[in-house]
């Protein structure tokens, strides 16, 4: 097929094909040993990261009244966040914040790329951190190459040991900081040391352990290329506005190395061929061939790039954040002029305005009852008919509390029987009771009349939940 | 797709079809084979340690080593339930019905278990949630939602239908009162008024039924005054019944026997909870 192709087309078809040869993707073949280096993007890099997951590991440990501050209780069937219990009823508003952070993602990538995938996310971050300690235990780049091929001396066997161990550890500790957001932090320290963790608890502490150390130490950019869905979501989330570090080909072109004491044989653009964007990259890419998939666009080539043109005397930003339009020459558009994002936007607002509304009208009481269906309503000696009803309170708080029910609406007369003693409700779970209605047949006019109930607590009427049933009499 | 393996220098069967199609050998990968061999000794020592083998039509097959059964099974998984159940049940036990319902948690416990209870034994002539049967007579089986009881409706009057049954019993009085006479009550009794007739001390329908008609729940005779019947309401309905009687011994007679459940299907414990789910229906009258 492709030699019937260059028959038939010979030129312009078939460079695809030379293009498809130099484009380049570690398979996981190598290991990629980037080059640490100074600039804005690598600070930027390094707080941002600690930024967001200092707190994964340090915000279990914080108390609020002798509880965990911030907790998603399995036990208790929970959320715990300060004084406030979201109980699962409540749960829905967890799929607005999961919307929340999902359209923030799409709409920060629409804007300025896959920001999250090169300063925040847990794979670059952990993988970020792992390689920080081979540097520091092995060596540079090229130390480490040469120590991997060497033969297995004392010294190797003590350099890898240690980093595996403390590899390990950090893995170890992620396990442990992951499962104390839900379960009690401090408990659970102590039933791991003494090796008390349910079975649930060791296979999340062994999934974890085992899942950081293979992700982070070994697997690293692969995961970005073969294993992550955002990375091929978010690519599509980009377009000709998105800024991202992008190599200025039009100033670069043609690239060439820069030649000792003499003038160049032919035109050069200010790009000298050294490689130092190639070195710095974390998954192994080549920014000049364009966005690919492989860039996590961190910036650390732009970091590479601004050091080498100080030094041979060319203004920065030959590889910069920049667009595609802003590369192709043409005016830059604003951000009220990109519908997409402030489509994310907007749906960004109403997700949040859902979870203000949900927090605000939780209450601390819900009342759900249930009309018996068999038999609708009996009747009694006296000729009176009787209604019976399922009645399953909720109480929110953190006390248990006696509750009395009323009722507005229904008929004329009707005794609530049921509740003489005030239920007892237990708090953070559901209680039900049965109430009776009786009603004096004569007072029914018609089959069906809807009844209000209010169910109250005794001794705070502030605490209340109301729900609208039926009263069934006979068909007059 | 560009060619990147070369297959030139895959080996062929030699078998050549349509002048170019041949056929590689190819092993399968050697995990594959791995997995194969491995699932066929799974097979054998599945077909060993359970029952497998059919022996014959007769529903003979090799037992298996590991003695596994699905009624072993269920029996196990039913010991988890009633060591989960044994809390309470050895509560039950001692205790009467009026303290069990006193007992809160208790009292939700037999209303959990009396459910199901009820449903096995009681619905099938009480209905469901007991609003009672119907056969071509009318009301077949009383309706145990409402607060009309013919043995009475305190806990312990309940408890005792359930242990020992319960048989109702009327005359038939074709013989003894003429159609004007039986005429004459059955309007008297529709209207709820059954004193309003001077027939109905006369007839000594009083002996059973009451001076004021409102019954005794020693004997089992219905209350002629409430809203609440126990057969047809009708003046037709209450004709046949004053003419045929209850469970009278005779083909055209009222039927209404309740067995006894105690020494028989149901355990003392068992009885107790369908007496105190049967007064939780929303008749349930102070001892």
């Amino acid at each position: 097929m492709n030699q019937e192709v260059g028959k038939k087309e010979p030129g312009e078809v078939t460079t695809l094909y030379n293009e498809f040869e130099t484009w380049t993707v570690n398979t996981g073949g190598q290991t990629i040993h980037a080059k640490r280096m100074p600039g804005f993007f690598r600070t930027f890099k390094d707080r941002a990261q600690l930024a967001l997951w200092l707190p994964f590991f340090l915000l279990p440990y914080l108390r609020w009244n002798d509880k965990q501050a911030i907790l998603f209780d399995i036990d208790h069937n929970q959320f715990r966040f300060f004084n406030l219990t979201v109980l699962p009823q409540d749960i829905w508003m967890l799929s607005l914040v999961l919307l929340v952070a999902a359209m923030t993602l799409f709409a920060v990538t629409s804007v300025a790329s896959r920001v999250w995938c090169g300063y925040f996310c847990f794979q670059t971050a952990w993988t970020d951190w792992y390689t920080w300690l081979e540097d520091k235990i092995e060596g540079n780049p090229t130390a480490r190459r040469k120590l991997d091929a060497a033969p297995w001396t004392l010294d190797k066997i003590k350099k890898k040991v240690i980093k595996h161990f403390l590899w390990i550890l950090i893995a170890l500790l992620t396990g442990i900081s992951f499962s104390i957001w839900f379960v009690d932090a401090f408990e659970y320290w102590n039933k791991l040391l003494h090796f008390q963790l349910p079975l649930v608890g060791w296979v999340t502490l062994i999934m974890f352990l085992f899942g950081t150390y293979i992700l982070a130490g070994f697997l690293r950019e692969q995961t970005c290329f073969w294993l992550c869905p955002y990375a091929r979501i978010q690519g599509v989330m980009t377009d000709k506005q998105t800024i991202l570090p992008t190599y200025d080909h039009t100033r670069g072109e043609p690239r060439g190395k820069i030649r000792r004491g003499g003038q160049a044989v032919a035109p050069q653009g200010d790009c000298i061929d050294c490689f130092q964007c190639v070195q710095v990259c974390p998954t192994g890419v080549d920014i000049r061939n364009g966005q690919q998939l492989g860039c996590i666009t961190c910036g650390l080539c732009i970091d590479a790039c601004d050091v080498v043109m100080d030094k041979i005397d060319k203004p920065r930003g030959l590889i910069r954040y920049a667009s595609l339009d802003e590369l192709e020459g043409q005016s830059a558009k604003k951000l009220y002029q990109h519908p997409r994002t402030l489509v994310y936007l907007s749906i960004i607002l109403l997700a949040m305005s859902g979870i203000v509304w949900g927090l605000t009208h939780m209450g601390s009481m819900t009342l759900k009852i249930v009309h018996e269906r068999q038999p609708l309503f009996v009747q009694m000696s006296d000729g009176s008919i009787q209604n019976k009803f399922d009645f399953k309170v909720l109480n929110k708080t953190d006390k248990n509390f006696r509750v009395k029910v009323t009722a507005e609406g229904g008929v004329k007369g009707q005794v609530i029987i049921g509740a003489e003693n005030n239920p007892m409700t237990n708090h953070g779970r559901g209680t039900s009771f049965t109430i009776f209605v009786k009603a004096p047949s004569a007072n029914i006019l018609k089959d069906v009349v809807p009844i209000q109930f209010r169910v109250e607590n005794v001794d705070d009427p502030n605490v209340f939940a109301e729900y609208t049933s039926k009263f069934y009499g006979p068909v007059k | 797709m560009s060619d990147k393996h070369d297959a030139s220098s895959v080996p062929t069967t030699g078998h050549v079809w349509d002048d170019d199609l041949g056929d590689y050998i190819n092993q399968p990968p050697k995990w594959w084979m791995l997995g194969l061999t491995v699932s066929a000794i799974w097979c054998v020592v599945y077909w060993l340690y359970y029952p497998a083998f059919p022996i014959s039509n007769a529903g003979y097959f090799t037992k298996g080593l590991g003695g596994w059964t699905a009624i072993g099974e269920m029996e196990a998984d039913k010991s988890v339930v009633d060591e989960v159940r044994g809390k309470w049940e050895s509560k039950l036990k001692d205790l009467t019905p009026a303290a069990i319902l006193a007992d809160e948690d208790l009292a939700k416990y037999s209303l959990a278990s009396g459910k199901v209870l009820f449903g096995d034994n009681c619905a099938a002539c009480h209905g469901t949630n007991g609003v009672g049967t119907h056969d071509k007579q009318g009301l077949f089986a009383p309706i145990l939602t409402d607060d009309d009881w013919l043995y009475g409706g305190s806990i312990d009057a309940i408890h005792e239908t359930i242990q020992g049954g319960r048989q109702g019993m009327m005359m038939a009085h074709a013989d003894m009162l003429s159609e004007a006479e039986i005429d004459t009550l059955a309007n008297a009794v529709a209207a709820g008024k059954p004193t309003s007739t001077p027939l109905f001390a006369e007839k000594g329908c009083t002996a059973c039924h009451g001076e004021d008609g409102k019954g005794m729940q020693a004997m089992g005779s219905a209350n002629l005054t409430d809203s609440v019947w126990r057969f047809d309401s009708s003046v037709e309905g209450i004709k046949y019944t004053i003419k045929n009687g209850v469970n009278a011994g005779t083909p055209e007679t009222r039927v209404a026997v309740m067995p006894a459940f105690q020494g028989g299907k149901l355990s003392d414990a068992e009885i107790k909870k369908l007496a105190v789910y049967v007064y939780k229906f929303g008749g349930g009258q102070a001892n």
